[in-house]
């Protein structure tokens, strides 16, 4: 509860306690406190997670056997259109901008968010809106689907969402822009701030693109099915915004908790400062895929000229986001260097986070050299759970970290490196087995024939990954709630520290 | 005495808060966005449509616009020029407001709501003239897709126009740069109609 909350709960009742059930409930159902907002977000977005990795659970295990007969075939369509959609827009985005909503205005000294209401609305819409994609799903209305008014009221769940999304975002990159301290300019002002600010200002610019597409969709989906290839052309038209490089942008904000964690360590002492915040704009890069719609790919095995003229675009498209990527890691390992500081336990998360959504972005690059024939393996996959619970751990890195400046409790070191490093072995055993059996032609997004042996091995190995990572997040929410309301109180010098550059 | 030796120094200066004209740039800049994309996939699918001879059989054409849709040119060209008259009205609001003259803030700001309704009805009018049906073509389900969600943005401009009048209305001298806002958003508005009436009224 915010300062503002509890001088406005305690005029109306005079005392804290006397508030009643139902008026705590109301309170935090219309707050305008950007801590409770964010909070908010981050916990609906944390059940999607959950949901969404119980899916991931479901279709590996199927894949296990070739005669295995959990789901059927239309069932296995829309629960792989339901994982890629719901970990993008149930999970890793609404839990970052999230984080933002709570943290970002305290660090720059704003006690409110800039329209409050506007970004409350708009967290409103974003649940609502996934409700309504759920709901679509289960009636077979996915892309894909096969119930025409289920697909139209995906359409109209999806456009909610992209509206809340946006709407949050903007208020968000309004507050770091116009409600810093006086004196604080935006190169003074923390990593974690700056990467926020460049994650909400890319998803105001790009999600109206994927809107755009959306209404020609839909309106053809109503009224013709024809010009935009009706269910089919959901995921034409807007199946850029699901895959690299537009899921990049998603990535950013975890380069500047890891960045604000380590300067945190370091008592502010950053070397190189400026290459952060260039590191974080390289990566931003990644919005020109919005514009181009396209990949971007390279075929070693022909000529010369055609090599040179194919790797310009090849190296913007996919290397040129991982080099920011690089920018700020080998900034952060310096800092670490130099002040031979301690690792905590947020670091750990933050870091592999990290880790995990570089292996993704070199896993994109690899994707998309033609002569390795991995396109449409689930070699695409591995790269979309690299990134997406790469974001997804250190944005648990981000809730460690800063989670003393809400609630005052500080979280348990050793348990949550312990927890980091089981969900760090989760993501690998849900990834890299995929990455491999992309390499043995295993297709994407489809229930596998007779594959052999090894692909059975694969596909083991990837959904005991995944039932790893399914524990590791019911653990980590249960340690959240524990130390939230029982742990060691933070001392003044953690809550300083939060905004230290 | 002199006081300049135990005097402090002035301290960091204030930082603007213009959050309202700063949302309005932020979404202006997502509403252009939004119909540069449809125009992308419009003149992709223009782009991509099959050539036929032209009636007199001179030259070959794009099979995209139906022979038998007749742009009404003279509602089109209307609204673009509502649209300039807006703009001369939102900056008239604006000059209004800096100098603290609510009377022909209020003023300039109902100019400009009626100018706003004249375009809704602009846009009525090329509807009900075209008399298309949504599902005859790909074109005219494109052409009401695009035009549609043109006509939102402009009805939310409309309803910013009645929420900073009524405020102008009511004296709020310091309202500023929420009329600064304003203008903001409808100069971007004729910058993005002015795209689409290009390309979709006068190319086709």
């Amino acid at each position: 509860m915010s300062a503002i909350d509890v001088n406005s709960a305690m005029n109306n009742s005079g005392t804290l306690s006397g508030i009643s059930f139902f008026s705590k409930i109301s309170s935090w159902l219309l707050t305008t406190s950007h801590q409770r907002i964010g909070r908010l977000m981050v916990s609906v977005s944390l059940l999607w997670t959950i949901a969404v990795v119980v899916v991931g659970v479901v279709l590996d295990v199927e894949r296990i056997s070739s005669v295995s007969d959990l789901i059927d075939s239309t069932s296995a369509t829309q629960l792989f259109s339901i994982f890629r959609i719901g970990l993008i827009f149930g999970s890793i985005t609404p839990m970052t901008l999230g984080i933002a909503l709570a943290i970002a205005p305290m660090q720059i000294g704003s006690q409110v968010l800039a329209f409050a209401r506007a970004a409350a609305f708009g967290a409103y819409l974003w649940f609502f809106g996934m409700i309504i994609v759920g709901v679509a799903y289960l009636g077979n209305g996915g892309p894909g689907g096969g119930d025409p008014q289920m697909v139209d009221l995906f359409l109209l769940g999806l456009g909610l969402v992209i509206a809340g999304l946006l709407l949050v975002s903007a208020s968000i990159a309004t507050t770091i822009l116009t409600s810093r301290r006086a004196g604080m300019t935006l190169i003074d002002a923390p990593i974690f701030v700056w990467s926020s600010l460049v994650t909400t200002v890319s998803l105001v610019l790009t999600l109206p693109v994927m809107a755009g597409a959306l209404i020609f969709v839909a309106v053809d989906h109503t009224y013709e099915r024809a010009t935009f290839g009706a269910t089919d052309g959901v995921n034409a038209w807007i199946g850029w915004a699901l895959t690299s490089p537009q899921i990049f942008l998603l990535a950013i904000s975890s380069l500047g908790v890891l960045a604000q964690i380590v300067a945190t360590m370091n008592k502010g002492k950053q070397p190189l400062r400026g290459g952060l915040f260039i590191g974080i704009g390289v990566m931003s890069t990644a919005l020109i895929g919005t514009v181009t719609q396209s990949f971007y790919s390279l075929q070693l095995n022909s000529e010369l000229n055609d090599i040179a003229k194919n790797l310009l675009p090849f190296l913007m498209f996919n290397a040129l986001p991982m080099l920011g990527l690089l920018i700020v890691l080998g900034l952060c390992l310096l800092a670490m260097k130099n002040e031979k500081a301690k690792p905590s336990g947020a670091f750990v998360l933050a870091f592999f986070g990290v880790g995990m959504v570089l292996t993704g972005m070199l896993g994109n690059a690899l994707l998309r050299i033609s002569d390795l024939k991995l396109s449409n393996t689930v070699f695409e996959e591995a790269v979309l759970i690299y990134i997406g619970y790469g974001v997804v751990l250190s944005s648990f890195g981000a809730i460690v970290h800063f989670g003393p400046r809400i609630w005052g409790r500080k979280m348990p070191t050793m348990p949550v490196i312990g927890l980091g490093l089981l969900g760090v072995l989760a993501v690998v055993l849900a990834a890299l087995p995929y990455y491999i059996a992309g390499f043995t032609d295993q297709p994407a997004a489809r229930m596998t024939g007779e594959l052999g042996d090894n692909s059975q091995i694969w596909n083991s190995a990837a959904a005991i990954g995944q039932a790893i990572f399914l524990i590791f997040i019911f653990a980590f929410v249960g340690l959240v709630v524990k130390t939230s309301s029982s742990g060691e109180i933070a001392d003044e010098e953690n809550f300083e520290t939060v905004q230290a550059n | 005495m002199s006081t300049n030796a135990t005097a402090l120094n002035s301290g960091p200066k204030i930082v603007m808060r213009r959050q309202a004209l700063v949302l309005s740039g932020l979404m202006s800049a997502a509403s252009a966005m939004l119909i540069g994309s449809m125009l992308a996939i419009w003149l992709q699918f223009r782009a991509n449509a099959p050539l036929r001879e032209s009636s007199d059989g001179s030259k070959m054409l794009r099979d995209w616009l139906p022979e038998n849709i007749k742009i009404p040119e003279v509602a089109t060209n209307t609204m673009m020029l509502t649209f300039v008259i807006t703009c001369v009205m939102v900056q008239w609001a604006s000059y209004s407001s800096r100098r603290a003259d609510s009377k022909h803030t209020t003023l300039a700001l109902a100019v400009a709501l009626l100018t706003e309704i004249a375009l809704i009805n602009a846009q009525i009018a090329v509807y009900m003239q075209m008399d298309i049906g949504v599902r005859d073509s790909s074109y005219t389900m494109m052409f009401y897709a695009i035009t549609a969600t043109m006509s939102v943005l402009i009805v939310i401009g409309l309803g910013f126009t009645v929420m900073t009048m009524f405020r102008s209305f009511a004296s709020r001298n310091s309202d500023h740069d929420l009329v600064l806002a304003h203008s903001v958003y409808w100069y971007s508005l004729a910058v993005i109609f002015a795209t689409m009436w290009f390309v979709v009224y006068v190319q086709k």
